[in-house]
């Protein structure tokens, strides 16, 4: 509002005069508005109950179901089909964390890398940075099952030929999650203000000297997110292990380069949901219990390093 | 404390007790008693039928020798031959013989096997227990089941003495497994010939259970050792394949009169798998011990007979 | 003094490193194509390619056997319609509710609960679905003979959609709050002043301001129902049907995939190959849904900036 003087007065008395009508309208709401609106809400209310509803039913049945099989031989025990009471999960544990550590080792440096290209370094306006960009927002939208179908062509087989190892998986799953750790990665560093990076210039460092003790360490809590999103999303995929062999019967702890076979946690409880016997389809839950719970703390964690670093700028 | 407070709380607790566990206790796997000198890994693929039998065994085998790895995958029968001729396994589980494509892929690739067989199955036809109706010829079985079928109630059956009015709800196995190759070989003459509008459960023979229990006109196949863990809920028909009406059972599997319906299970040893040590013991305590543990898995057991044309093969090829 | 600085060859080297970081992603789509493509034309050298695309019988492994795609892609569409029509109302009226009704407290708690949805396996919600949605709601619930009756069938397309809606509700849920909270509040306080009821200004103001980003969340969500592999196979069966009634069992593209690729096939054979033609079926349905959504995406926050 523009104009000192004479015209202030003016405004004030519009401004009262406005809100007074506005007042004195609501004040009037006819019933029938009063219903609907309550409706409404009610409506929408009951839309996240249903939601929630469902993933406490889902999280309840699991329980409910599994906890006849948890014991400390979950983690413990090898699986085992003439014993189903003393099967346990062990080398699907250890299968799953030794998978998670080799997508952990490819993503960071790889999906930081791309981010960091992207944003500081490569020139939007030309045409095959625009294509990187397009081809990684489709990659995060490509069925992970497909993903399998590269692993399979690509990785056990083809050209990289490792054969049916856990590396193979690893590397599949790293692949399947990159898209996601990218554009974190991108969120995350686009979010440093540019008088940071210019800052650092006017004093003299070069670009990389300004990205590795600037930009990067300030973007780290969203990275560190990203990445643990990621890692949750790899532990709990399925589909493209079943494809590059995560054999289902192995009683030893796997190794990342060994040719004897490996298992996952979710193979493993796909394994033991298919089969008639009620002992399995307990352990199958008791599965999905323990898995719930080491994806809950991770999430857990990566939202608590979120509030706790979110820097405001 | 907050939410998030205490879901860390939570959180770190489950972490540490998953870290505790699975570094702690090397001591559960590394062998209760025996430690034996035998040590290596043995790949194993093939069918989803005979794989349970070998889990079995293998477990107790590694419980003895806790050096040796031993891994079964489920490929199928026809997946576990082609890597077995491919020489990535050492052993290959298997429903039905081995084919003439299966035995060339062999021989190009100079791998010599023996069949040995381990134990027998009773594929068992099962209906809903309301089911008035206690025995079937293979050619109604036939009629229901072949390609060109349509019949949608049991009062359509050909030849059938009860009556019973309720719709034909079919429930079978999935396409790429064996017990499906060979009922369909056995019933409708040519493997894979079926008719097309049966619920198809794929690996979950849990499925077929809660299916044929579920409807009174309900009717489905699969492994023995699937009815024996249902024989409440489910009743078991019984087959006449030209030597009237026999019920599947151990007996009747083993002396060959519940036909066609009874088959064969194997596993194919390679000479070249057997040049090694843990294989070697690995196939004589197979076949040392397969009769007590058939029958914990559902399967019938080897007559001495059979037992000793088995171990007659091993001792040819090794 | 700018002048006088050495040429940094370190620099080029990282700059280096970096783009190739950036290329392999361009790379992995390559790769997945030449995985698609060699054996999808093989396939097409045996089996013609308008049985493929317009025939109904997906028999593979029958004897004769036959490939009509659109058996399973009904399948997939069927679950994914069920999925739709649970989702969407629950995602936008979570939404709604959390971006103009609920108080901050109330979106503190709520938002990161539906975060814990989204991060559910979906091995777990596809049991959840078998053994519970299938016996516990659908069976008992389903009104007797209605399309065939739900009772006495182990596989339903329903019981997949209900899982795969209850697996994509956090996408629409989320997207679609961001996209709310993205109109200006200026829009709002128009309209209040203009004596708008809430619910008006929430359906006449904000809900069409925000309909690029809505759209966008609903079309990312058909694409990662239509991928969904797990709910499918546990919940929905392995039988290729091609309808759209809910409590059949059907077979999914996916499921197809997982099964077959995993089964006794050997490979080179016309089933091995089959796998890949619907890899590639799937593949081209889902980029074009992405692309139409990064489209939509682009258009809303364009407006705003």
């Amino acid at each position: 509002m523009t104009g000192p003087g004479a015209t202030a007065p003016r405004n004030r008395l519009a401004v009262a005069g406005a809100r007074a009508t506005t007042v004195a309208m609501l004040r009037n709401q006819p019933r029938r508005d009063v219903i609907l609106n309550t409706l409404f809400a009610g409506m929408l209310l009951l839309a996240i109950l249903i939601a929630l509803a469902g993933l406490v039913a889902l999280l309840v049945q699991a329980f409910v179901k599994g906890a006849p099989a948890l014991s400390t031989d979950l983690f413990t025990n090898p699986p085992s089909t003439a014993f189903p009471e003393k099967a346990g999960f062990r080398p699907a544990i250890i299968g799953s964390l030794e998978l998670i550590a080799g997508v952990i080792l490819f993503v960071v440096p790889v999906g930081i890398g791309a981010a960091i290209y992207l944003e500081e370094y490569a020139d939007k306006s030309k045409w095959w940075n625009r294509v990187i960009e397009v081809n990684i927002q489709n990659l995060a939208a490509v069925p992970s099952i497909i993903y399998g179908i590269l692993g399979l062509a690509f990785i056990v087989r083809g050209p990289l030929d490792l054969g049916f190892i856990l590396a193979a998986g690893s590397l599949t799953l790293a692949l399947l999650v990159l898209p996601m750790v990218i554009i974190a990665a991108r969120e995350a560093i686009r979010a440093v203000p540019d008088s940071i990076r210019q800052g650092s210039l006017a004093l003299g460092a070069t670009k990389w000297q300004t990205i590795r003790s600037q930009v990067l360490p300030a973007s780290i809590p969203g990275i560190a997110t990203g990445v643990i999103l990621a890692v949750s999303r790899a532990l709990g995929e399925t589909a493209p292990l079943l494809l590059v062999g995560a054999t289902v019967f192995v009683t030893f702890d796997p190794t990342p380069f060994g040719s004897d076979g490996y298992s996952a946690m979710p193979v493993q409880i796909f394994n033991y949901a298919v089969r008639p016997q009620e002992e399995f389809q307990t352990l199958a839950a008791a599965g999905i219990i323990v898995m719930l719970v080491v994806l809950l703390a991770m999430n857990s964690f990566a939202i608590w390093l979120r509030n706790r670093y979110e820097q405001r700028w | 404390m907050t939410i998030s407070k205490w879901l860390m709380v939570i959180a770190s607790a489950a972490v540490l007790a998953l870290g505790v566990a699975a570094c702690g206790d090397d001591d559960e796997s590394s062998g209760s008693g025996g430690g034996g000198d035998l040590s290596g890994s043995i790949r194993i693929d093939g069918s989803s039928t005979v794989a349970p039998l070998t889990e079995a065994v293998a477990e107790q085998f590694e419980a003895e020798n806790s050096d040796v790895r031993v891994t079964v995958g489920t490929s199928g029968t026809g997946g576990g031959f082609e890597k077995f001729c491919a020489g990535e396994t050492s052993i290959s589980d298997a429903s039905r013989a081995i084919e003439p494509e299966e035995v060339e892929a062999c021989e190009k690739s100079g791998i010599k096997f023996e069949e040995v067989r381990v134990a027998t199955d009773a594929l068992t036809v099962v209906v809903n227990p309301e089911n008035p109706v206690s025995c079937l010829t293979v050619d109604q079985l036939g009629a229901i089941w072949g390609p060109d079928s349509d019949l949608s109630n049991w009062s359509q059956i050909p030849g059938l003495k009860e009556e019973f009015d309720e719709d034909l709800q079919l429930f079978g196995p999935g396409t790429d497994s064996g017990t499906f190759d060979y009922f369909t070989e056995e019933i409708n003459g040519e493997e894979g010939a079926s008719r097309k509008d049966y619920n198809n459960v794929g690996e979950n023979d849990n499925a077929t259970v809660t299916g044929v229990e579920g409807a009174p006109g309900g009717m489905g196949y699969f492994g023995y050792s699937f009815y024996l863990e249902n024989e409440g809920a489910l009743k078991a028909l019984e087959v006449d394949g030209g030597k009237g009406c026999v019920a599947p059972s151990a007996e009747t599997a083993q002396n060959d009169t519940y036909v066609p319906l009874s088959r064969p299970l194997f596993i194919y040893p390679s000479d070249k798998s057997l040049e090694e040590p843990q294989v070697k013991a690995f196939v004589d305590y197979y076949l040392d011990n397969v009769n007590d543990i058939a029958e914990s898995v559902g399967f019938i057991p080897l007559t001495e007979e059979q037992l000793a044309t088995s171990k007659d093969a091993t001792a040819k090829l090794g | 003094m700018l002048q006088s600085q050495k040429p940094r060859y370190g620099e080029k080297v990282i700059q280096g490193l970096l783009a190739a970081c950036g290329i392999l992603s361009v790379l992995t789509t390559t790769a997945i194509v030449i995985s698609l493509i060699g054996p999808t034309i093989g396939f097409f050298e045996i089996v013609p390619v308008d049985e493929f695309l317009f025939g109904t019988d997906w028999t593979p492994q029958f004897e004769p056997p036959s490939f009509g795609v659109l058996a399973i892609v009904a399948g997939t569409l069927n679950v994914a319609l069920w999925a739709m029509l649970f989702a969407i109302p629950m995602g936008l009226g979570a939404a709604v509710y959390l971006s103009e009704y609920a108080s901050p407290r109330v979106r503190k708690t709520v938002k990161p609960v539906l975060e814990i949805l989204a991060g559910i396996p979906t091995v777990a919600i596809g049991f959840f679905a078998a053994s519970f949605i299938l016996p516990e709601i659908i069976q008992p619930l389903w009104p007797g003979e209605f399309l065939g009756g739900a009772v006495g069938k182990p596989f339903l397309a329903l019981a997949g959609g209900l899982g795969v809606g209850l697996m994509i509700v956090p996408i629409i849920a989320s997207i679609s709050e961001d996209a709310m909270s993205a109109v200006p509040n200026g829009l709002r306080e128009g309209a209040y002043a203009m004596g708008a009821t809430k619910m008006k200004v929430a359906t006449r103001v904000v809900f069409p301001a925000a309909l690029s980003g809505i759209v966008a969340s609903i079309v990312l969500a058909i694409s990662r129902a239509v991928g969904e592999t797990m709910i499918v196979l546990l919940a929905a069966g392995s039988t290729p049907n091609f309808t759209l009634n809910p409590v059949e069992p059907i077979q999914a593209m996916t499921a197809y995939i997982g099964v077959t690729a995993t089964g006794d096939i050997s490979t080179g054979s016309l089933d091995y190959k089959s796998v890949f033609s619907v890899g590639t079926v799937l593949f081209v349905m889902t980029l074009a849904m992405n692309m139409v959504s990064i489209r939509l995406v682009r258009k809303y926050r364009e407006v705003y900036e």
